[in-house]
């Protein structure tokens, strides 16, 4: 007898493990021309592992303060071995991670994997893909250089000009009226305690429903295979499917690695809050399409501050997007596709927008 | 309707006394100010005698609160012009050039009446300008010289600090360039007349103009404003002092010192010309046209041993900066984290400029102490960029290892699956 079937034994002896996996055995991944999208998924979740476990290593050094932050992270990149790699790849990861999120989220939309009984699954979806750009936002800051000071300063005041609550919020989030030493410590405690806190409960909720629910199969095809069964295509969830999903993860790792070795994250210049702003300051990529839309909009829309304007509008627009199952009908007649094509209008805004930000002087 | 009277009489009252409080206000008003009736025709008149209300109100004095009547005299609050340009009623007419400085040191040289107005204004400007060549050449009759009106303008003088003022750090230049910059009009001087256009090539108009720093150095700064003078051969270098403190502090235990004094030669001048001053560069120590050593040594002499001794020191230290320059910029564009070198190769060029400034003693040993200390900076901050080269290399070998073994678990990986799947 094996060591590893004796240790199989032993934990099935004391918890009931066969039981426990037992679900995992029967769980099947329908196999079609699509299949590859199912991917990603996992792909999100597996670059969060790697978030945790560099963001912990991180951590032995990291000191959060206005007048340690840089330099610690100075440090790490510099004296501490492989201090580089694991920085780089924390921030490549980071936006890596928001990348696949996104082509996660527009995946399950197109493939219209949102649908009834898949509500609350698209919700906590979304939710997550929130709290990963709180990730990316609250983490920006925390080396403490030039433009992560500016573009939470920038940020911070869009937060501001939410009508009622925008002033209060804002004073929450900096600490005070500026972006100072205490904004720092606050995002700090939000990226490495209430964020991670949040976003694995809400993780665990995600696949529990996934697990519960199955895999979704795009309509077309579902008609298809209800109509004629023989022409239903499975594999089996374990091994198959999560030996295949390894193997994304193998080729995410070697692009992460290429990554932070080729191009080293860079670490810029240290914050000093009474230097002005640098010239066509930007955030990053994936809050981009927001901040570009924002300048677009004249200062005055009839008598509403077009500032307050746009936060409102995408304030409205998220929490419509976070309730887009719920528009779907449940009739097939009547699902014309509106929801895809409204999919494919955000997706190439967003983009169009981004490369307009980018190319914007 | 006994009712209704009843209501309005204290209405009627109350608008009754807000009028006539409001006449008796605007009748004390009026009475606190001076009739100026000299603007009413001298607006309409030809240049010559023409000051329109607009150019008078940007006048310091006029925002001050004085009036023609001040400097011109007579009585402005009558609009009879026979009795306002009376010599009865003090009227000066057209105030002779010769008589200007006086008049406006009238003011000008009583700190009892300045303090009135700017606490902190000078009242030696009469003095210093009876010192002056301008004040000297005045009293001697010559009536082309430049009185106070030709530099500060007149019923539009404004505070030097006003950018439109003639007298603001960034016009003096021009406004000195008026009178010395016109060959015809400097003619009988004798003396030389391309001092601006010289002054517009140099490195302290450059600061003036493109820097904006308004602390460079104008006419004014070298040659005095009010006493204006040229600084004479002997004390040229205690302008420049006011300036390059250091540079003066060498000089002046320096060997040059008393060869150029025993020579009458006008000490910074001598290397570095005067109106026409650019950026000093290494050259100078050189042997080519730039060169100023080879003006008054002889090759082969002691000096120009050390001439060449010192440059090639100077050289070194130049060319051991941009070697760890080039080295670091690579290291940084490959992502390398080499901000402390960067930030050493700052400390390595204070040393460059420190011995620049160490040449004006012409001490070998102590230009080499800078240079040496340089040259120490600049080899460790190549050192750390050779290192992050190489750190760069094992990063990228490491790499190529690491996507080897990724490449190799894919592969086998998939063997796997096709191996169950078969």
């Amino acid at each position: 007898m094996s060591p590893l079937r004796d240790v199989r034994n032993w934990l099935d002896q004391r918890l009931g493990w066969q039981d426990l996996i037992a679900p995992l055995r029967k769980k099947t991944v329908p196999l079609h021309r699509l299949s590859y999208w199912y991917f990603l998924g996992g792909i999100t979740l597996f670059l969060f592992g790697i978030q945790v476990v560099t963001g912990i290593l991180l951590l032995l050094y990291y000191r959060p303060g206005a007048s340690e932050a840089f330099e610690s992270v100075q440090y790490i990149m510099t004296r501490v071995q492989f201090g580089w790699l694991i920085r780089s790849i924390h921030s490549w990861s980071a936006n890596l991670m928001i990348f696949t999120a996104f082509a996660h989220m527009f995946s399950v939309l197109f493939l219209k994997a949102y649908r009834k009984p898949r509500e609350l699954t698209w919700v906590s979806g979304v939710i997550l893909l929130f709290l990963v750009m709180g990730f990316g936002f609250s983490g920006y800051l925390l080396p403490w250089n030039t433009l992560a000071f500016f573009a939470t300063k920038v940020g911070t005041e869009i937060t501001g000009q939410v009508p009622i609550v925008g002033k209060p919020m804002m004073i929450f989030l900096r600490g005070g009226e500026e972006v100072t030493g205490a904004t720092l410590s606050r995002f700090f405690g939000f990226h490495v305690a209430v964020l991670p806190g949040v976003a694995t409960l809400l993780i665990l909720l995600h696949l529990l429903l996934v697990q519960r629910l199955g895999i979704s199969v795009p309509p077309k095809l579902e008609r298809q295979w209800t109509a004629n069964p023989s022409a239903k295509r499975e594999m089996k969830f374990f091994p198959n499917f999560m030996l295949r999903e390894m193997m994304a993860w193998y080729v995410a790792l070697g692009v992460l690695g290429a990554l932070a070795a080729v191009f080293p994250w860079n670490l810029g210049v240290k914050a000093d809050p009474f230097v002005p702003a640098p010239a066509g300051i930007k955030p990053e990529w994936y809050f981009l399409f927001m901040f570009q839309t924002l300048k677009l909009i004249p200062s005055k829309v009839w008598f509403i501050d077009g500032d307050v304007l746009g936060v409102l509008a995408f304030g409205l627009v998220g929490l419509l997007w976070l309730l887009l199952p719920f528009f779907e009908s449940d009739q097939p007649s009547r699902t014309k596709g509106w929801i895809t094509g409204l999919g494919v209008f955000a997706l190439a805004y967003m983009a169009g927008m981004s490369v307009y930000g980018y190319l914007a002087k | 309707m006994a009712i209704l009277r009843n209501k309005l009489r204290p209405f009627s009252v109350a608008c009754f006394v807000g009028l006539a409080g409001f006449v008796v206000l605007a009748a004390c008003l009026g009475y606190g100010q001076t009739k100026n009736t000299c603007l009413d025709c001298h607006s309409a008149l030809p240049d010559s005698l023409g000051v329109s209300q607009e150019k008078f109100s940007h006048d310091i004095h006029a925002q001050m609160g004085l009036t023609c009547a001040s400097c011109h005299g007579g009585d402005p609050t009558s609009d009879d012009p026979d009795k306002a340009m009376s010599r009865k009623a003090g009227w000066k007419g057209k105030i002779d050039r010769k008589q200007i400085p006086e008049l406006c040191g009238s003011c000008h040289s009583d700190p009892a009446y300045i303090r009135r107005f700017n606490p902190s204004l000078r009242t030696d400007q009469l003095g210093q300008y009876h010192t002056s060549v301008h004040g000297k050449r005045l009293a001697a009759g010559d009536t082309k010289v430049a009185v106070c009106t030709d530099c500060h303008s007149v019923h539009d003088l404004r505070a030097p600090s006003d950018p439109r003022s003639t007298v603001n750090p960034v016009n003096v230049a021009n406004t000195c360039a008026r009178c010395h910059a016109d060959a015809s009009y400097m003619k009988e001087y004798s003396i030389p007349t391309d001092q601006f256009a010289k002054y517009s090539t140099s490195v302290h108009h450059q600061a003036l103009t493109v820097r904006g720093d308004l602390s460079a150095p104008t006419c004014t700064t070298c040659h005095g404003n009010h006493g204006a003078a040229p600084p004479g051969v002997d004390r040229v270098e205690n302008v420049c002092s006011n300036c390059h403190t250091f540079q003066a502090q060498m000089y002046e235990k320096s060997s040059h010192k008393e060869a150029f004094q025993s020579a009458s030669l006008p000490g910074c001048v001598v290397c570095h010309s005067n109106h026409g001053i650019v950026h000093p560069t290494d050259a100078k120590l050189g042997a080519g046209p730039e060169g100023v050593c080879m003006r008054c040594h002889t090759p082969g002499d002691s000096c120009d041993q050390a001439r060449v001794a010192l440059l090639s020191g100077l050289s070194r230290l130049d060319e051991a900066i941009k070697s760890a320059d080039q080295v670091l910029h690579v290291a940084e564009s490959s992502g390398m984290e080499v901000s402390e070198a960067r930030l050493g190769q700052d400390q390595a060029r204070d040393s460059l400029t420190k011995a620049r400034v160490t040449i004006h003693s012409f001490r070998q040993d102590l230009v080499d102490q800078d240079i040496q200390a340089g040259l120490k900076i600049a080899a460790q901050n190549l050192q750390a960029g050779k290192a992050a080269m190489v750190e760069r290399n094992h990063r990228r070998l490491g790499l190529g290892i690491s996507l080897i073994a990724v490449g190799i678990v894919l592969a086998g990986l998939w063997l796997y699956i096709k191996k169950i799947e078969s």
